[in-house]
């Protein structure tokens, strides 16, 4: 089969290879790379969100380090993750944790980002009325601004998740699992051969739809956790531009 | 808007100029060379360093002759070179006897040298041929460290079939399928391993051995870290993993007496001691080019 | 096992690297030169029609969704190339850049405040030379700012086709990453992130210079 004539065949070929039976049952087959594949996503959101999210929420409230949101978004943007997953492995060992770690640094920036978004753009009649009620500096933070901050903080993490679904296809480069896989064995087995293009265009299918479910799932989450005062019709044309994300202008995209 | 046309206009050009600069047929290798009498030839590589060393190896043989020759290496696993011999857009690779007769014949039996060679000349398609083989060989080999041997007390692949279960296996991907791979462990020796783990051929085989990450990988016989690290190749004695030869796998077009005459005097100067000798220059610290290792070589075996 | 640091290997491959760091530049910036060309006429339509922008938009999110790696890999599949082509790299690139620029587009042009437009038209410009004029100029600065992102997302990702045999700096990559070779590696990553951050720096300079009236209302408002 030879992937080098569009149309029917190669098409038919990636499907067929997709719809086999064999592929979707044990340790190499789909269920189980797509498992792995948002486990090692899982696992790097939480650890970024956990490092980024109180770093933004600082930045955002004392204004001070701005710097460190711009120039970590545009530097890390500009970081080849190729390079930089090859190397940490490299200079430590072939493993998980070079790996997390590598992704971990790739997604702080849209998380950073959207934090202190997220606590600068909050309206400031707002922490005024909470400061005139008697709050002090963190319960302010704590209380109105993180909670009023929420949408855009949701909406880095939506992005950081993204970044990282789309990385952690790298991860098969480096003998780990997720649906990079597919693509890597079908590389190296040849165009020719049935597991070869089949199976790597098979891979990238399932890439893209996961990918794309995982958005729209995380639409539902962002907006289903914008806290009721923010969604009547008054406040909503205000507050309007948060309904996107305001992540691809703000970090890119880097994988 | 005058002055934002010009901006703009300014800002094109410097993008095109700029990528003009590497645009011109990025993806073809170096320019032919040589004088263009004794024919020209396209010397293909795989993506282990040995086989685009051994490749350029035949390049500078040929073009010392005035062969025009034009390099596209690196071009990736056998399963994925061959769909470019057989359609033309190279002519000749560096080869060896024993996995390509498999890869013809996943059912081929022999596994001594001679027998092999005389296999494989049968079941090579019709435009392709192979020239003399060399003595040196490079095999696929079960390789442990040298503690893991100790602890195991581990000569030959037998005796590491009790602890088969036990071990995460590392090598190329596409092992997982070939014949004296993953299969032919379990055929021949009743060895399945307890896991696989994918890893490009080199350097980073040789690291997930040593750092413990797999307990034993398939690295190539003639590979450098093999002495450099006091790695243990098991022995093979119910040769699973059959001779390996080099030999240059040919279009039959391209061969004339001048291109036969110096493909065989570099295979007849080839031995197994000499490709474990490249290899080591090759993997020298300060990383030589692979032209500069293959042209040393040439000059000391006096071709 | 060491990690080699062969620094010589540097001086002695200076054209290795130079060809790679062509290849590399025509693989990532011809794609976005040709996306912010497309993103034009279609952020303009995008603009004037909500219809269009309705199917554009979502569209825009979701291609820009799907990871490099898929889409590299799935352009033989779309198009009919070969594995080893660079327009399995330029296509996607292209398309990421479409889909960031054409928001970017969109929301400038309808930035531009009605009563601009109005006097515009009041002072006698056609709508062609009112677009090129006045609208165009004004969604600049957004455009520029879209357009640095997409230059600095393009750098990096084309290395992403080294994984499947597509060239440039991303070669040298895997490369190193095969030998041993930490100063191939680190070389090649350094002037990915060097020559994108000097894009990046060239593109908003040159957007601040052909936008001075961006920097007189500045000066006005102290």
């Amino acid at each position: 089969m030879d992937p080098r004539t569009a149309g029917g065949e190669p098409v038919n070929s990636a499907l067929d290879w997709l719809f086999n039976p064999d592929h979707w049952s044990g340790p190499t087959g789909i269920p189980t790379r797509i498992l792995e594949h948002l486990g090692y996503t899982a696992l790097t959101v939480v650890i970024a969100a956990a490092i980024a999210v109180p770093i933004g929420a600082i930045i955002g409230h004392t204004g001070r380090g701005t710097f460190l949101i711009a120039g970590l978004s545009n530097g890390l943007r500009a970081l080849p993750e190729l390079g930089l997953l090859t190397l940490l492995v490299l200079l430590t060992y072939v493993g998980l944790l070079p790996v997390v770690i590598s992704l971990v640094i790739l997604a702080l920036p849209p998380i950073l980002a959207g934090t202190y978004a997220g606590v600068r753009n909050v309206d400031r009649a707002v922490v005024d009325a909470a400061q005139g009620m008697g709050m002090r500096g963190s319960t302010v933070l704590w209380k109105v601004e993180l909670p009023n901050a929420l949408p855009l903080i949701l909406g880095g993490i939506r992005s950081a998740t993204l970044q990282v679904i789309a990385t952690a296809t790298i991860a098969a480069y480096v003998a780990l699992g997720g649906l990079g896989r597919f693509v890597i064995d079908g590389n190296n087995a040849g165009a020719g051969s049935p597991d070869g293009y089949p199976q790597m265009a098979a891979g990238a299918i399932v890439i893209a739809v996961l990918a794309l479910v995982v958005e729209g799932v995380l639409e539902v989450v962002q907006r289903l956790a914008v806290s009721p005062g923010l969604r009547n019709a008054a406040t909503r044309k205000r507050t309007s531009r948060i309904w996107r994300k305001p992540t691809p202008e703000l970090v890119g995209k880097s994988t | 808007m005058k002055r934002v046309i010009a901006g703009v206009a300014t800002a094109l050009a410097a993008t095109l100029a700029v990528s003009a600069c590497g645009s011109s047929d990025p993806l073809a290798e170096d320019k032919p060379s040589g004088s263009a009498s004794a024919g020209s030839i396209t010397i293909g590589s795989a993506n282990f360093p040995e086989s685009q060393l051994l490749a350029e190896i035949y390049a500078q043989t040929l073009e010392a002759k005035g062969v025009t020759v034009t390099r596209k290496f690196d071009l990736g696993s056998r399963e994925k070179y061959m769909d470019g011999l057989k359609d033309g857009s190279i002519d000749l690779i560096p080869e060896y006897t024993g996995t390509l007769l498999q890869f013809l014949n996943k059912q081929a039996p022999e596994t001594e040298a001679d027998e092999v060679y005389t296999a494989l000349q049968k079941e090579l398609p019709s435009n392709l041929t192979v020239l003399d083989k060399a003595e040196a060989e490079d095999k696929d080999a079960i390789v442990v460290t040298k503690e893991t041997a100790d602890k195991w007390k581990l000569k030959s692949i037998e005796d590491l079939v009790p602890h088969c279960g036990e071990v995460t296996f590392g090598g190329p991907p596409e092992i997982q399928q070939r014949p004296d791979g993953i299969p032919g462990f379990k055929k021949t020796y009743n060895c399945t391993f307890k896991g696989f783990s994918a890893l490009e051929p080199g350097a980073i085989t040789t690291k997930a051995l040593l750092d413990g990450t797999v307990q034993a990988a398939d690295i190539f016989t003639t590979d450098a870290s093999i002495e450099a690290n006091d790695l243990v190749v098991l022995e093979d004695p119910k040769s699973n993993f059959a001779a390996q030869n080099v030999v240059p796998l040919i279009n039959k077009d391209k061969v004339n007496d001048t291109v036969k005459a110096a493909l065989n005097a570099v295979s007849a100067k080839l031995d197994t001691k000499s490709l474990q000798e490249l290899n080591t220059a090759l993997d020298a610290p300060d990383k030589p080019e692979y032209a500069d290792v293959a042209k040393d070589w040439l000059s000391k075996a006096g071709i | 096992m060491n990690v080699d640091w062969p620094w010589p290997w540097l001086p002695r491959n200076v054209d290795k690297i130079a060809e790679a760091t062509g290849e590399h530049l025509y693989l990532a910036l011809l794609p976005v030169l040709f996306g912010l060309i497309v993103s034009i006429p279609l952020g303009w339509a995008a603009s004037r029609w909500p219809a269009v922008r309705l199917v554009l938009v979502p569209l825009a999110g979701v291609l820009y969704t799907i990871p490099s790696l898929a889409l590299i890999t799935l352009v033989p599949l779309l198009i009919g190339t070969k594995i080893i082509d660079p327009l399995n790299v330029q296509v996607p690139l292209a398309i990421y850049t479409v889909a960031l620029l054409v928001r970017s587009v969109t929301d400038a042009l309808l930035a531009v405040p009605g009563e601009v437009t109005a006097a515009a038209t009041a002072v006698g410009f056609r709508p062609t030379k009112r677009f090129l004029s006045v609208e165009l100029p004004l969604a600049i600065p957004v455009i520029v700012a879209g357009l640095r992102v997409a230059v600095v997302s393009a750098m990096s990702l084309t290395s992403v086709g080294a994984l499947i045999g597509i060239g440039g700096l991303g070669e040298l990559i895997t490369e190193g990453f095969k030998r041993n070779n930490a100063v191939e590696m680190v070389v090649a990553i350094a002037l990915i992130l060097l020559i994108a951050l000097v894009l990046d720096a060239l593109l908003l300079t040159v957007g601040k210079l052909i936008t001075p009236w961006t920097r007189a209302r500045q000066g006005a408002n102290r």
